[in-house]
């Protein structure tokens, strides 16, 4: 028996959201589900309900009819005390629930025979997990729209410009924190024009920030921040002494402040204090992206903007809301993704699967008992650093132009005793014609590996063929035995002749050859 | 023209052919190197004609000699395809060797300059040293062209206890050296002479039948420094010190060209020239595990897809690009996405491929600006940045498993890190493992995605979807 996926009007005060757009709608029937739309769920991020009817869905006059009918409610807020009470026995739930924050919330559907799943709960190290990140895409969303409202408020261009009225600097914008939506907000801010310095507690992020455009602006106190899950831990008194330092002086400069810093199930950490927010220039904008939970500048009003000192505060809680059709279409295809996972049958019914670990992580309650918090998921070990591995950078693997690592000095003096005694060998029983040879030999070849070494790599092909025409000078060696001078008759000249000829016929092949494709591929080189 | 001006026209040619090479050093200045080259050449084929040591009566056949060698030179010149010249290069190198071998002949039986005593062994050593080197150099380049145009197999031929066979040839062959210096008369030295030439001919091709396909680049590079050595053996024996000069010179050229190989591999040249890579070194089967998970294909129409929502991508060929000719489709590709300001790069590893910089040719054929193709260390550090990496019939060269799997036979080998790209593409007709017989886990991976099936085919069908 297929479900019916319930897909609610979102009652929260100012909540333009909506779970499921009809695009996704499609897909969720391709699984075998049936999908209930409440009239006007969509109304709000500018979804109709005849845009649901066309993709498949059905539209269900009010709330109460919706719940009756829905085996799986898809919604965005956790349930109200309402919305509680509509829902089925035995029905499923997928929202974000937060079950930290709301224990009262969880003892209410603990009480009840449902299952939940929590979109925040999701075991976000797994690489799997990603597509149902709900967070992170409600996150990067929030970023974005933070940027815009700061631009809103703020009087003046993002970008430096040199115009005929005069000159105009570009707006400084410090972001604290550089999670998702710290990385969001600086990619937005830089792609404006802004200069974007940004900082958060653990370092490993100051490749992302620099390449999105920031600079990441280090504090001056050695301690690793990385709480694990990504997102950063409490830090020792002296750090946070060495992080208000800098604080004060990004606030002094900055036009544009933007924080994004949480630390899971504690209060917003207090970065930005009212003497900073005095410090900064009139007409500056602070963004404050926790304010739900508390706020990160000392001034800020969940939910408002406010002007003090002379610099606007915004504390919007609402910035997804604020971009409702992005931010729906982002969190349904999450929702899409899980339902996946939820339905690998495509048969219409969901299987709870405790042995999937995303899945387990993301159930707070099952059939009314609280499985909130999920044990830590099962992830293979991290791999121990092979020695293999440690060994391979000390090898230079250094492409030899001239300047590869010296040999050591025991090599080395190997080296030279074997050719003293070589040398010394020649030196005692060679006649001195052959040393004059060997002289030149020696030198030779120490010339052409002084020269060979500066060649570039991608004309290796050319050199073999240069060096393959040039060995034809083995031609004059045969040259000179075609036709001597002086035979006496006791020699085989005619033997002598034909080899040489048949030598040089072959060596000619090569020089002509050689310096013939020679030029030809070199022909082909060019910028 | 008199000795003295003779020798200094030969110093003129040996500087011109220093300069020569290393005019190489650059694409901007290889031109004028090897127009050098041909200088140098002519200067020293035209001293010797019109030294002392050239009689008049030789010169028709000279000419004669030269006009049909160099016919056939420039026509093979001018056919060759680009994809040929690993075998163009192994073919040449075997004339130097047969004709340092017909040299030493002749200048065993001319007897009109006599030497003594310590002298006379000498010139014998040289002579047989001459011809030892350059009857290797011939057979085993003839074996290198048979296996790089296909002729024979490239499955390296191990027959049982081929070192020992080997060290019994060394053995045998130094004997008769002894014998042949210590000859009364030349009929007498014959036998032995002929008897090792035959030796080094067998051991030439025993030599190169036991390297396998990948390992060509090194082969091909010592059989360039062999051909060089038999010149400066010439060279000796002749008492001519331009040959002596050049002759080193193109060998150490080439024993460099094969230590550059041999690191690239991370192996050492004895144990390439030992040959039978991947059969006799450890049970790579049994000690690596096989790679867990899935591999994901991809479609060329996806593929152009992603291509298409890059900024940078990276572009990897291998002798698969090489085996489908797939380097102009390869190009038109770089060309459609440079045009919509996509930064596109190609990153060569030292021995992809079958002969050193045998990729780089193949792209400057098909026109790609050589500025845009980069050494293995100029572009390793990149990937990360990098949007979309397309592994055109590459393997070994791109397996994580020489970083991560100590146990691996290609362990330590450096290679190009494509995995580090937020999406790697192989192109590849099937799962099998490359030259190495090594699994390769950069399939398995979870940003890499399979393009099955021929790779000029695909490519073809990128490209349209690119345009479309």
């Amino acid at each position: 028996m297929a479900m019916t996926i319930g897909v609610p009007r979102e009652t929260f005060a100012g909540e333009k959201r909506v779970a499921t757009v009809p695009e996704v709608v499609e897909k969720l029937t391709k699984l075998g589900f049936a999908v209930c739309v409440e009239s006007g769920a969509g109304e709000a991020a500018s979804f109709s309900d005849e845009a649901y009817r066309a993709a498949g869905a059905s539209i269900a006059p009010d709330a109460t009819s919706l719940y009756a009918g829905a085996d799986l409610v898809f919604k965005v807020r956790a349930p109200d005390a309402t919305e509680l009470g509509l829902l089925r026995e035995g029905s499923a739930l997928i929202s974000f629930i937060w079950p930290a924050q709301n224990p009262e919330l969880m003892q209410q559907l603990a009480g009840r025979s449902l299952t939940v799943l929590a979109m925040d709960t999701l075991p976000r190290q797994l690489s799997r997990a990603q597509k149902m990140d709900a967070l992170t895409s409600t996150a990067s969303i929030s970023g974005y729209r933070a940027v815009i409202e700061a631009a809103n408020a703020f009087g003046r261009f993002f970008n430096g410009q040199v115009t005929a009225a005069g000159k105009i600097p570009p707006a400084r914008v410090f972001i604290a924190g550089a999670g998702v939506a710290g990385l969001a907000a600086i990619g937005t801010a830089a792609n404006l024009g802004a200069i974007v310095r940004a900082n958060d507690t653990r370092a490993e992020v100051a490749d992302q920030v620099t390449s999105l455009g920031g600079e990441f602006v280090k504090v001056d106190y050695e301690e690793e921040g990385s709480g694990g899950g990504g997102y950063a831990k409490v830090m020792s008194e002296g750090f946070q002494q060495a992080q208000r330092e800098m604080y004060a002086r990004e606030a002094r400069e900055a036009d544009i402040i933007i924080t994004t810093a949480l630390i899971p199930g504690k209060p917003a950490p207090r970065l930005i204090t009212a003497e900073m927010v005095r410090s900064m220039k009139p007409g500056s904008v602070i963004v404050d992206m926790a304010a739900e939970q508390g706020g990160n500048c000392e001034l800020t009003e969940p939910g408002q903007a406010v002007v003090r000192h002379g610099v606007t505060i915004i504390g919007y809680t609402d910035l997804p809301s604020r971009l409702s059709r992005q931010a729906s279409t982002l969190y349904s295809t999450n929702l899409l993704r899980l339902t996946e996972e939820l339905c690998k049958a495509k048969d219409g019914v969901i299987d709870v699967n405790f042995e999937d670990d995303a899945i387990r992580g993301l159930t707070v309650v099952r059939q009314g008992e609280i499985t909130w918090p999920a044990p830590p998921p099962k992830l293979p070990p991290a791999p121990a650093p092979k020695p293999a591995a440690a060994a391979t950078p000390a090898k230079k693997s250094g492409h030899g132009h001239g300047a590869s690592e010296p040999a050591s000095g025991k090599t080395l003096a190997g080296m030279f005793v074997v050719g003293a005694v070589l040398f010394g060998l020649v030196g005692l029983y060679a006649p001195a014609s052959f040393l004059a040879h060997f002289t030149v030999f020696v030198l030779a070849c120490f010339v052409g590996y002084m020269v060979v070494w500066n060649v570039t790599p991608s004309l290796h092909t050319p050199l073999m063929s240069v060096t393959n025409a040039i060995s034809s000078i083995i031609a004059v060696g045969a040259l000179i035995q075609v036709a001597p001078p002086g035979g006496d008759g006791s020699r085989p000249d005619e033997l002598i002749r034909w080899l040489a000829v048949a030598a040089l016929a072959l060596t000619a092949v090569n020089m002509f050859g050689g310096f013939a494709v020679t030029r030809r591929m070199l022909a082909m080189f060019r910028k | 023209m008199t000795q003295s001006l003779a020798t200094m026209a030969y110093i003129g040619a040996a500087i011109l052919f220093i300069l020569s090479l290393g005019g190489l050093s650059h694409p901007e200045t290889a031109r004028r190197g090897n127009l050098f080259g041909m200088i140098g050449m002519t200067i020293a084929v035209l001293a010797t004609v019109l030294g002392p040591r050239v009689t008049p009566a030789g010169v028709p056949w000279i000419v004669g000699a030269l006009v049909v060698g160099g016919a056939v030179g420039l026509y093979a010149a001018r056919k060759v395809q680009m994809t040929q010249m690993p075998e163009l290069v192994a073919l040449m190198h075997s004339l130097v060797g047969l004709a340092a071998c017909l040299v030493g002949f002749a200048s065993y039986v001319d007897t009109s300059v006599a030497y003594e005593g310590a002298e006379k062994a000498i010139h014998e050593i040289e002579i047989y040293l001459g011809i030892l080197i350059g009857a290797v150099t011939f057979s085993g380049s003839v074996i290198a062209f048979g296996k790089l145009s296909g002729k024979i197999g490239g499955k390296p031929l191990l027959l049982p206890a081929r070192h020992w066979l080997n060290l019994a040839g060394l053995l045998v062959v130094i004997w008769f050296g002894a014998d042949f210096v210590g000859a009364a008369s030349v009929e007498a030295g014959m036998t032995p002479l002929i008897i090792m030439t035959v030796i080094a001919l067998l051991f030439g091709i025993h030599m190169v039948m036991a390297i396998g396909g990948a390992d060509m680049p090194v082969v091909v590079s010592m059989l360039n420094s062999y051909s060089g050595w038999a010149a400066a053996a010439t060279g000796f024996m002749l008492s001519n010190d331009l040959l002596i000069v050049t002759g080193a010179l193109v060998g150490s050229s080439g024993a460099i060209l094969s230590y550059i190989m041999c690191r690239a591999m991370n192996r050492q040249f004895l144990s390439v020239i030992a040959g039978g890579f991947g059969t006799a070194g450890g049970a790579p089967t049994a000690a690596g595990e096989a790679p867990a998970g899935e591999v994901t294909p991809i479609s060329a129409a996806e593929t152009a897809e992603l291509l298409r929502g890059s900024k940078s991508v990276i572009i990897v060929p291998g002798y698969g690009m090489a085996v489908a000719q797939a380097q102009h489709t390869v190009y038109e590709i770089t060309k459609v996405l440079r045009e919509s300001g996509i930064n596109v790069r190609f990153g060569i590893h030292p021995v992809a491929g079958r002969m050193p910089g045998h990729m780089n040719v193949l792209l400057a054929e098909a026109k790609v600006p050589y500025d845009i193709v980069l050494e293995m260390d100029e572009i390793n550090d990149d990937f990360p940045d990098t949007d979309v990496t397309m592994v055109i019939g590459a393997n070994d060269i791109v397996n994580p498993a020489a970083q991560d799997d100590p146990a691996s036979p290609i362990a330590g080998m450096p290679v190009l890190e494509v995995w580090k790209s937020r999406t790697s593409i192989v192109m590849k007709r099937s799962m099998a493992s490359g030259y190495a017989g090594v699994d390769n886990p950069l399939f398995y991976k979870d940003n890499n995605r399979m393009l099955f099936g021929d790779a000029k085919k695909m490519l073809d069908e990128v490209l349209l979807a690119l345009k479309g």
